[in-house]
């Protein structure tokens, strides 16, 4: 029976009615069977409602029937677009619509100018044509993005699965602040200290962990995370504890000082800028030898070892540069804000970090942008929907997971090509 | 006398209480092609472990060094300080790149032997673009050598068993060694691969100069190629010599048989 489903599975049209069944009664009985289920299910929260004033029930039976009709309908989708993705598996070429869209974007040179110069242009004149709240969202999300794209080395290219990744943004964030607070230490001087301390802490983490893998690591790293944060809540003499650090300086332009609304708009251009040139490094690292060597390493640390790649120095080489995105963007941050305390930097911005990367395609620089547009816009623009918006967040994380485990844009890789004497390797950045 | 490349006094590897290898002598010399043999379980791949540093030995000496150099101690020294001095290994079960393509998986094999750090990288200066081209370059030629250019794009883990095995051949070929350490290079082939499979071992060996130590069970293969033979049994050398003299020899026989001492 159920090798007769599969032989045939690839010339038979996707039907809409029966995806997933042998037949349309069966289709039928099976989403009878989950209406049915969702009915009893929701049956306590969505029909009884006791009014306490009267002392009465009130039987909403009207929301039965609706959610018996949407369990039955959405359950012929939910099998159809199952049954859909499970066909595009075979394919050779899985390519999502948006990656097609991206791909023969790419592929002609106008057309990639072009459209880089739109993206370029919407970037530059957002925070004049958008107001102070939505150039504010958009600050946080460029900082995700630079954020996740650190994370990405790690996590991404080099495969080191770390949960503690906002220690590196509290290390930068609070070295501006102390060092501002101590000895007025300007945003400029600090942005690259910042950067600088990232990498040292991140070399100081890598070092006891190099043994460890997968969720070894992801612990550890865990266990980091929250180690940075409980000595910033409890060191009260040095961080000021959690009541946290205030009348941080905004950055200034060769000693010209913004009012707040100019400086939402200045932070938006350094910050942007620092987009801009992580997407650059991080570009330049994958496509080199360095970021082949964290390939290899990501796939098999022992051969890697046996082909003359020293373990020791390339995981430590991606802890560090990871963390390097991190103290910068912890800088920015601290300098956005002019306020910190250790609340901003929880396990949940680890997590969401991590989100951003796994979401957006793990190794993929644009899919790291899109994952950060999706999940730090997402909740945003769901204010509308308030109650409903972490669930509907989550529920966009779960449909995403199930129909793109890969990503939402997949990492392409350079393809090298050796063209006789001369070599020439095709970007398909 | 040519000085040897690989030279192994007494090598023993405890687990525990359980003696993997006991008093163990081998050498390589240059431009040689020697084959390590023995029943399953006899201690081969742990003696490869031994001399390219996945293991460290508990007692005796593993010297090494390219013809003309001053030989070194390499006991218990990193795997990469093994391959960048000049040993290269394969796997008995594959262990290529799998999501990597051909291509790539040889260029990684260059990469002790190429200096680009992150300033190169970054900076995509002359020097780095220079290099990446010779990397490429390269490794594209010993793709040829392994007669697998055609499949240079192909992921590593889409190639069908036999190219795999030439495919990590090629990629160990990349680290620039002097001695080449095959770990059953012919398991899973079929009787043509086998063949062509020889002729490239035969052709490294003449044309690149470099010395062979295999570990094979075909012993059709072994007897026609090899120079000289070793054999272990439960941790223990039990013969050495041309293949003739140990084929000859009673003891490879009985460990091979498992003939009561009546019947030798």
């Amino acid at each position: 029976m159920n090798n007769n489903i599969k032989a045939d599975k690839g010339k038979r049209p996707l039907a809409f009615f029966s995806a997933g069944c042998d037949s349309a009664a069966h289709a039928l009985r099976r989403s009878v069977l989950v209406a049915l289920w969702f009915m009893f299910l929701t049956f306590p929260i969505m029909v009884i409602k006791v009014d306490t004033v009267n002392k009465t029930i009130d039987w909403r039976w009207m929301n039965l029937l609706w959610i018996g009709i949407g369990s039955f309908v959405l359950s012929f989708v939910w099998r159809w677009l199952l049954e859909r993705k499970e066909l595009q598996k075979d394919q050779v070429s899985t390519e999502g619509p948006v990656e097609r869209l991206l791909t023969s974007a790419s592929s002609i040179p106008a057309a990639k100018w072009s459209l880089l110069a739109i993206v370029g242009i919407a970037a530059l004149v957002f925070p004049h044509l958008a107001g102070m709240y939505q150039t504010n969202i958009m600050i946080s999300c460029l900082t995700y993005v630079a954020l996740g794209l650190g994370l990405n080395i790690v996590v991404g290219l080099a495969g080191l699965l770390d949960l503690g990744y906002v220690a590196f943004y509290a290390v930068g964030a609070y070295a501006y602040a102390l060092m501002n607070m101590h000895f007025q230490i300007g945003f400029w001087t600090m942005l690259p200290l910042g950067a600088v301390l990232g990498a040292i802490c991140g070399i100081l983490l890598g070092f006891p962990v190099l043994r460890l893998r997968g969720d070894y690591l992801a612990i550890v790293t865990l266990g980091f995370g929250e180690i940075i944060r409980l000595v910033l809540e409890n060191w009260g003499e040095v961080t000021m504890g959690p009541s946290g650090i205030s009348g941080i300086d905004r950055p200034m332009l060769f000693g010209h000082k913004f009012g707040v609304f100019d400086s939402i708009t200045f932070m938006y251009y350094i910050m942007l800028g620092l987009m801009i040139l992580t997407i650059f490094f991080v570009n330049r690292l994958q496509n080199s030898r360095i970021g082949r060597a964290w390939l290899a390493l990501r796939e098999d640390e022992i051969a890697c070892q046996a082909m003359g790649i020293d373990r020791t120095k390339t995981k430590l080489m991606a802890f560090a540069l990871g963390a390097t995105w991190a103290g910068m963007a912890g800088v920015v941050f601290a300098a956005k804000t002019t306020f910190i305390n250790p609340a901003s930097f929880t396990f949940w911005e680890s997590a969401i970090i991590l989100s951003v990367v796994v979401i957006g395609g793990m190794g993929s620089v644009r899919g790291v942008i899109l994952g950060a547009l999706v999940l730090i816009l997402l909740p945003e623009y769901l204010r509308a929907f308030s109650e409903f918006r972490m669930l509907i967040f989550g529920a966009t994380m779960v449909l995403v997971m199930v129909f793109r485990p890969q990503g939402l844009i997949r990492a392409k890789r350079k393809v090298y090509t050796y063209m006789g004497r001369k070599t020439a390797g095709a970007e398909h950045g | 006398m040519v000085s040897p490349v690989l030279n192994v006094q007494d090598i023993c590897m405890d687990f525990g209480g359980i003696r993997a290898l006991d008093e163990v002598n081998l050498d390589v010399k240059a431009g040689e092609i020697v084959a390590l043999i023995g029943p399953n379980g006899a201690g081969k791949t742990t003696f490869f472990n031994c001399i390219t540093g996945i293991y460290k030995p508990t007692s005796g000496d593993v010297v090494v060094g390219r013809s003309g150099d001053s030989p070194r101690r390499i006991n218990g020294i990193k795997p990469n300080l093994v391959t960048e001095i000049g040993m290269a290994r394969t796997f008995q079960n594959i262990r290529l790149f799998p999501s990597m393509t051909a291509l790539e998986n040889v260029m990684i094999g260059t990469h002790c032997r190429t200096k680009s750090g992150i300033w190169g990288a970054i900076s995509h200066n002359r020097k780095a673009r220079v290099e990446e081209q010779e990397i490429i370059e390269r490794s594209y030629h010993l793709l040829e050598l392994v007669h697998l250019e055609e499949y240079a794009n192909e992921l590593a883990c889409n190639l069908p068993y036999g190219k795999q095995r030439r495919l990590e051949i090629a990629r160990a070929m990349a680290t620039d060694p002097f001695l080449l350490l095959l770990d059953e290079p012919a398991a899973g082939m079929n009787p043509h691969e086998t063949i062509e499979l020889k002729e490239l071992v035969l052709g490294i060996r003449d044309v690149y100069g470099i010395s062979i130590l295999l570990i094979e069970h075909d012993m059709k293969m072994v007897m026609s190629m090899s120079d000289r033979i070793f054999v272990l049994d439960y941790g223990r050398l039990i013969s050495h010599g041309t293949p003739q003299e140990v084929s000859g020899d009673p003891a490879v026989i009985k460990a091979y048989l498992g003939e009561g001492d009546d019947d030798v």
